[in-house]
């Protein structure tokens, strides 16, 4: 916390990166112009190789864009490299705390290598032990920790210095459900406490939505949706789904609900999908239209929309389909390079 | 310059724990010189002046238990580069040099345990300690092992991915190293070929400077030759590897 910065704590313009295999080039960002505030809590949400790991590896110093600019916390994160790795906090895919070390010393030596002294690293460990509930670990070797007590750990190790802008990339990978529910919670509440800045990626969709503020929708390197979640569902309507005895029946409403106004009407078979805005507020005035003309739905289904259905409205793809073929993650790729 | 200090204390203090923590480790990692030296020595003819063969043969050990050490401990970089914690120090403020130095001068200390183990091994059987030259030496192997351990760092960098590469170079290079510095058998007398690859080996001059030091004798030529041998590795080993870290992502 050595100065303070009253603008954006992210702005990116242009934000590109190239990663070139085999004489093919991925573009794995295209052009990002994003501005996150400060306090945000933001998600960017996409499958496997949209870029959003590339985006963090970028704003976090650990990869040059391949053209225009980012700033993180005030300072341009190529030629201010020093001071934006002073502000952030990271917490990477991996394990940050070393495998052969004791939790509490990896504490201390990331505190000294943002400068405390020895005294306020030793103390700063202690609370963020007892914070983050590490106290029966934390004097035990990292690899004899189970995953969701790493995870704790990595993001102590992303706080120790109080930073202004704290990554995380995809935190909850590989965690149980029950250690994916904790750490959302702890997310939460370190955002509320500390009021920095919470920038973190996911596949998950249920997690995007239950944590972040503002979720930026990323596919193929471009942003194709930045809103909150509630705004972004909102916008796309309910799902109501009818069931009938027959394929007739269910033609024949299919042309009755056609007339509801602002709607989209699918039938397939004996079903019928109506998306509406706030059809569940509407859904007992279409059953007794469709009772009324003679074809009463067998069965009745309403949806809230998901963040699913916003990503497949925008792309035509599911998001659930498409992590069954992941594309290669940009450190795959960048590991080709190096080859 | 004082941030590059403190970050390198910082990084060698890290490197050191498990080091304090598990001093055995230390011993089951020279298992293989120690294997080479019980074997061996019996084998050793009596030198020709009529000393024990033990007296040529330790020294050569000794600093085949330091290149051994230090050129292994680029895998310790590579479990870090897997697990993500060298990806952490990356994004933290320690500079790209300080992780690097501070882990190739971390090398000295598991380097001066085992040499203390093998001389306290050997001292008992028909073995001279002269410990006035077995200190100068340790200094002389304290820069090579730096500069193995920097060379060590930057193979394990440039191998990201793919663990393979590690082994395959260093176990390719690691015999012919000893064999060419004259570390196991003497290379009097060797075609001349050999011996100009020897004469290329900066470590056969640590390796004739470490016998001269080790028998008690302090020829000016031959330690400043061993120093310089030591120095060069030191000081190639640092700058590629401050190189590798630096471009390390």
């Amino acid at each position: 916390m050595t100065t303070t910065h009253t603008g954006p704590a992210i702005v990116t313009r242009g934000l590109t990166r190239h990663f070139t295999s085999r004489k093919q080039t991925v573009e794995a960002v295209q052009g990002l112009d994003l501005e996150i505030g400060q306090g945000e809590l933001v998600a960017f949400l996409g499958p496997n190789g949209a870029g959003k790991s590339t985006t963090l590896r970028m704003l976090t110093t650990l990869i040059p864009p391949t053209s225009g600019t980012a700033s993180v916390a005030g300072h341009d994160v190529v030629t201010g490299q020093r001071d934006v790795r002073q502000a952030i906090g990271f917490v990477g895919q991996g394990n940050g705390a070393g495998h052969r070390q004791l939790g509490r010393d990896e504490l201390i030596s990331q505190g000294r290598a943002h400068g405390l002294s020895r005294a306020d690293a030793h103390r700063r460990a202690g609370e963020l032990i007892a914070d983050l509930d590490l106290e029966a670990v934390a004097d035990r070797k990292v690899s004899s920790l189970s995953g969701g007590q790493r995870r704790r750990l990595d993001i102590a190790m992303g706080l120790v210095h109080l930073p202004r802008v704290l990554f995380l990339d995809e935190p909850s990978t590989g965690l149980d459900p029950q250690n994916r529910i904790n750490l959302q919670e702890l997310i939460q509440r370190l955002h509320a406490e500390t009021g920095s800045t919470v920038v973190l990626t996911t596949h998950y969709l249920e997690e995007a939505d239950a944590l972040a503020g503002r979720v930026i929708v990323v596919d193929h390197g471009r942003v194709i949706a930045d809103d909150s979640a509630a705004r972004l569902k909102s916008g796309l309507g309910d799902l109501v789904r009818l069931g009938f005895g027959s394929a007739s029946d269910a033609a024949r409403a299919a042309g009755r609900l056609s007339r509801v106004p602002d709607s989209r009407v699918d039938t397939s078979a004996e079903t019928v999908d109506l998306r509406v805005k706030d059809g569940s507020a509407m859904v007992g005035e279409v059953l007794a239209d469709l009772a009324a003309d003679g074809v009463p739905p067998t069965r009745v289904e309403v949806a809230r929309p998901t963040l699913d259905d916003v990503f497949l409205d925008l792309t035509g793809r599911s998001l659930r389909e498409t992590q069954q073929t992941p594309e290669p993650t940009a450190t795959e790729i960048e590991s080709e390079v190096a080859a | 310059m004082t941030t590059f200090v403190a970050d390198t204390l910082n990084v060698m203090n890290r490197e050191l724990k498990p080091v304090w923590r598990e001093p055995m480790a230390v011993v089951f990692a020279m298992i293989q010189p120690l294997v080479f030296l019980g074997l061996f020595a019996p084998l050793l003819p009596e030198m020709a002046t009529g000393g024990s063969a033990l007296q040529w043969f330790v020294p050569g050990i000794v600093a085949m238990t330091a290149l051994m050490g230090a050129s292994f401990t680029g895998s310790n970089l590579m479990e870090e580069m897997q697990s993500g914690s060298h990806e952490r120090q990356l994004v933290s403020p320690l500079g790209r040099p300080a992780l690097l130095v501070g882990r190739a001068l971390k090398e000295v200390v598991p380097m001066l345990m085992q040499v203390a183990i093998i001389v306290a091994v050997v001292t008992p059987f028909s073995f001279d300690l002269h410990l006035g030259g077995v200190l100068a030496a340790a200094l002389v192997l304290s820069l090579f092992s730096i500069g193995v351990g920097a060379l060590s760092f930057a193979l394990a960098l440039a191998s990201k991915g793919q663990d393979w590469m590690f082994w395959t170079i260093q176990q390719t290079l690691l015999f012919p190293a000893l064999l060419t510095a004259g570390v196991l058998l003497p290379m009097d007398g060797a075609p001349q070929w050999l011996e100009i690859v020897s004469t290329l080996n900066p470590m056969t001059y640590v390796v004739d400077a470490v016998r001269a030091l080790f028998a008690g004798t302090y020829p000016a030529d031959v330690v400043a030759q061993g120093v310089a041998g030591a120095a060069v590795v030191a000081v190639i080993g640092l700058w590629v590897g401050v190189r590798a870290m630096r471009r390390s992502s």
